[in-house]
């Protein structure tokens, strides 16, 4: 099956990116080198092409209800504009994609969430499946391809984005009135865009959906370094945030929120597939936590690398691992049982059949 | 994109090289191969005096996105390993034929570098 391409694939070629597949879609990796985008970002600023990411739009009388009961957030808590990290489980409370919901700013409740490359079409099969078998009335549609995605991330991204914002709305205030996870229109080179303030970095940034036909004219707009998917994956990792398939998968590493350290984004008080579940779950207390882990010796932490005690017994393992651009230290996150899950604790990591020394830490390593 | 390839060594099809200086070849990887890699962030050899054997694993690489296995392109003792590699890897892509090399080797048999690619050779493979 040919690879879904991004409506600057040919620009980004042009641009001499490498390219790679993920979730079916032929992305750019690298431009430069993973280590000069990603100090771009934690330093000034960096642009990524998240076009592969999934759009789905829900509208009509029962949005509201539809959204609520198919992610674990409070979707009845957002005004128009805010957008929420939420998590979509199944009936066991295990997560099927972790996502973002945009109430959109209109009057009446509209909302498009943001599951992971490649979800597009199962979450559209699962919100039209449960809309019918409910007898809601809403509709859902896929608007992968209907918006391009950019993220603009880095401690110069607001100034840039206030740059890039068209003076008509720029006198408006254009970009200082978005709060952290708030979004509005905005027009960008003459394109109306959904420009919101949330990133995947651990940086101040914001995200940009774009028409899918202006890409070029909106990507153009920003003028900082192109980043590729590599960065973003060593920029996440740092900052301790999850990668749907990798940290989690239903298949092959089913996990619930409360394990995934991203309980903070289940609401109890609401219904929603997988409460039930997830209740109990709470209750008894996760077996394994979702932690941070840098190696102490030589050596690079990576996805499915065992995590032992010092005597060589089996406590976790390694999701995802890299060797920090930011700390020039090998880091990693994944799961530990739960007794051996606080910062400090002396463990191993098994990299090609060695032990090598490690610590566990919070997932989150950028210390801010 | 063009990569350097010397015409004084001799190269695997896995992207390492082999340069003989005497009774020793040191061993290192290609311009063509850091590039493919990236950012090189670790790289784990064997010690000095170990045996290593032409075209089995001696090591492995790592940058930031990937770990691939190191090949050797000739046999016989470890006589030095390039120790400035574990606290700077990024010579491997600051200069992979020069300051980036990574082990020698005392040579048992002659026709292992025989078998090796010529730079011509590998410059086909490659493009």
């Amino acid at each position: 099956m040919s690879l879904r391409q991004p409506p600057l694939a040919a620009v980004h070629e042009a641009a001499g990116a490498d390219a790679t597949e993920f979730g079916g879609w032929e992305m750019p990796v690298e431009f430069e080198s993973i280590t000069t985008e990603h100090r771009a970002v934690r330093e000034a600023a960096g642009i990524f092409d998240v076009s592969h990411m999934s759009e789905i739009e829900v509208g009509g009388p029962d949005a509201e209800a539809l959204m609520q009961r198919l992610t674990s957030n409070d979707v009845a808590a957002l005004d128009p504009g805010d957008v929420q990290y939420s998590m979509i489980t199944d009936d066991e409370g295990i997560i099927l994609d972790d996502t973002v919901v945009y109430r959109l700013p209109s009057e009446t409740p509209e909302y498009l969430f943001v599951p992971n490359a490649g979800h597009d079409q199962q979450m559209l099969d699962r919100w039209t499946r449960r809309r019918d078998e409910w007898g809601l009335d809403a509709t859902v549609e896929n608007r992968t391809e209907t918006y391009a995605m950019f993220a603009v991330q880095g401690p110069d991204a607001p100034g840039l984005v206030a740059d890039a914002v068209d003076a008509a709305d720029a006198d408006d205030e254009a970009v200082d009135d978005l709060g952290r996870f708030e979004a509005d229109y905005r027009s960008i080179a003459g394109v109306e865009c959904l420009l919101s303030n949330t990133g995947y970095t651990g940086e101040d940034g914001f995200e940009v959906l774009a028409p899918w036909e202006d890409a070029e004219t909106v990507w153009d707009a920003f003028d900082c370094q192109p980043c590729g998917l590599g960065a973003r994956d060593t920029l996440r990792i740092e900052a301790g945030f999850l990668l749907a398939g990798q940290d989690f998968d239903p298949e092959e590493n089913p996990r619930n929120p409360y394990e995934a350290g991203v309980g903070f984004a289940v609401d109890l008080d609401t219904e929603f597939v997988g409460r039930d579940a997830l209740a109990s779950a709470k209750e008894a207390g996760p077996a394994q936590r979702f932690v941070g882990i840098r190696l102490l010796d030589r050596g690079v932490p990576r996805h499915g690398y065992p995590v032992t005690t010092a005597d060589g017994e089996r406590i976790g393992e390694v999701t995802s691992g890299t060797m920090s651009p930011t700390l020039s230290e090998p880091i990693g996150l994944g799961y530990v049982d739960v007794e051996r899950a606080d910062a400090g604790t002396d463990v191993r990591v098994e990299v090609r059949g060695q032990a090598k020394k490690a610590r566990v830490e919070s997932p989150n390593f950028l210390d801010r | 994109m063009s990569f350097e390839i010397p015409d004084d060594r001799r190269y695997l099809e896995s992207h390492e090289w082999a340069h003989r200086d005497g009774d020793a070849v040191r061993v290192g990887i290609s311009d063509f191969a850091q590039d493919e890699l990236g950012d090189v962030v670790f790289v784990e050899l064997p010690d000095e005096g170990d045996e290593i054997t032409a075209g089995e694993e001696f090591g492995v690489v790592e940058s930031i996105k990937a770990v691939s296995d190191l090949y050797a392109p000739v046999g016989g003792e470890v006589t030095a390993i390039n120790e400035e590699l574990f606290d700077t890897p990024e010579l491997v892509n600051d200069d992979p034929y020069g300051e980036g090399w990574m082990l020698e080797v005392e040579l048992e048999d002659e026709s292992d570098l025989d078998d090796l690619l010529s730079a011509e050779e590998y410059e086909d493979q490659i493009a």
